[in-house]
């Protein structure tokens, strides 16, 4: 499997916020997205699976189910964690297991594998803003995608969950999926390549 | 279970519990109909005559509280990003999204509706009537609010906009729910055509609501 972006441009709110950027990651790989403050991490992470138009330029993915869209083989961790206060943990997860068409669900081993398993009775309201990063995450675990794309996957994660979550990447890669995740520092694990945004501009 | 399967249950677990929206749309239309006898006085004729009207009205704007909160409340968490790169289609997503807002609010009205009618001096045929029109004509109103609801999304403060787009829209739906349960109560005009016509609305809504409302939410998630 080959993600690959040729020439990509981005314009938002009629400002172009990045353009030429050329990337190609394969089954296994790790690429790290870098860039100051609005130099379009976040936009490109959403360009990949659709939720922002891409204005120029070409994104291609080989070797994956040619039926399916590049969003419905892709799983994103953004800013907002998706997770409604009033449903409890578990309930959380088995929304988005059930919705991503799993039939049935196995929710105990990814909330163990992320460390939320005394929890899942609690409402989500009562979880801290790690907690609710770390239940987001358990959605990739549960429901097995091959693309990991990852916005500032460790911010507000301490010390345990980060390692955590390096195991977790680690096994997704060997497993043969590929992960993009954008970041200001490192995120536990060496990544194969990196892409910096914005320094033609700056 | 199936991605929509999980999507009803989920939205209506929202909708009944603490802060969710069905308990909200059932006390405003008990308020407001038990409010209106004491407004009007116990003129039991004049009651009977505009008891329909008041009950579709009270109903019609009690389905509206709660839908802009019903795209508004995913797209701020970032759930509609997700549901978006879901498989299930957008248009499928937003009809299943609209019954579960129905089952969740209109059908407690249509249950509730003949407790209230007594207050406004309904008797027992009318009270079916009444209910009958209610039962076919909410989820007209369900699906033509969904349009308004996806058009309000981005808008943090998106009820009155919804208000404006959507209660023209239903205007048809109100003119023919009342004029049937009218026509059943005091005659003389025929029950059936202006019952048929409601019907007819309601169809439409179910077809037109959810594909207006994926296209609309398509734009504005941009």
């Amino acid at each position: 499997m080959r993600l690959t972006a040729v020439e990509l441009a981005c314009h938002r709110g009629g400002r172009g916020v990045f353009s030429g950027v050329s990337f190609a990651v394969a089954s296994g790989e790790l690429l790290t997205v870098s860039g100051r403050n609005g130099a379009g991490k976040s936009s490109l992470l959403r360009m990949i699976v659709g939720l922002v138009r891409i204005a120029a330029g070409t994104l291609t993915l080989e070797g994956g189910d040619s039926e399916l869209s590049i969003a419905e083989q892709a799983h994103y961790l953004g800013h907002q964690d998706a997770l409604k206060g009033s449903l409890s943990v578990a309930e959380n997860l088995r929304f988005w297991a059930g919705f991503y068409g799993l039939s049935s669900t196995d929710i105990r081993n990814p909330l163990e594998a992320i460390g939320l398993g005394a929890l899942a009775a609690l409402p989500a309201a009562y979880l801290s803003a790690g907690q609710r990063r770390r239940l987001s995450i358990a959605r990739l675990v549960a429901v097995p995608r091959p693309i990991w794309l990852l916005d500032e996957p460790t911010s507000t994660l301490d010390a345990a969950a980060q390692e955590r979550l390096a195991d977790l990447m680690r096994a997704h890669l060997a497993g043969g999926g590929l992960i993009v995740a954008a970041s200001h520092g490192p995120i536990g694990l060496a990544s194969t390549q990196e892409l910096r945004l914005g320094e033609a501009e700056a | 279970m199936t991605p929509l399967a999980a999507l009803l249950v989920r939205d209506m677990r929202i909708a009944v519990r603490v802060g969710g929206g069905a308990l909200m749309g059932v006390l405003f239309f008990l308020v407001v109909v038990t409010l209106t006898p004491f407004a009007i006085g116990p003129d039991l004729l004049l009651l009977k005559r505009i008891g329909p009207a008041i009950l579709w009205l009270a109903a019609l704007l009690a389905s509206l509280l709660a839908l802009d909160r019903l795209f508004a409340g995913d797209h701020d968490d970032g759930s509609l990003d997700l549901i978006l790169m879901g498989r299930a289609p957008l248009e499928l997503v937003v009809a299943v999204k609209g019954i579960a807002h129905w089952l969740t609010t209109g059908l407690p009205l249509v249950i509730c509706a003949p407790l209230v009618g007594l207050l406004l001096n309904l008797d027992l045929p009318a009270e079916a009537a009444l209910m009958l029109t209610l039962l076919v004509g909410t989820p007209a109103l369900t699906f033509i609010g969904l349009i308004g609801a996806a058009i309000a999304v981005t808008l943090r403060r998106g009820g009155l906009l919804l208000a404006v787009i959507v209660l023209p829209l239903t205007v048809p739906a109100l003119i023919f729910g009342v004029a049937a349960a009218n026509a059943a109560i005091a005659g003389p005009a025929p029950f059936g055509t202006p019952f048929t016509i409601l019907c007819a609305l309601t169809l439409a809504s179910l077809v037109v609501g959810p594909f207006a409302a994926a296209a609309a939410l398509r734009q504005e998630i941009e």
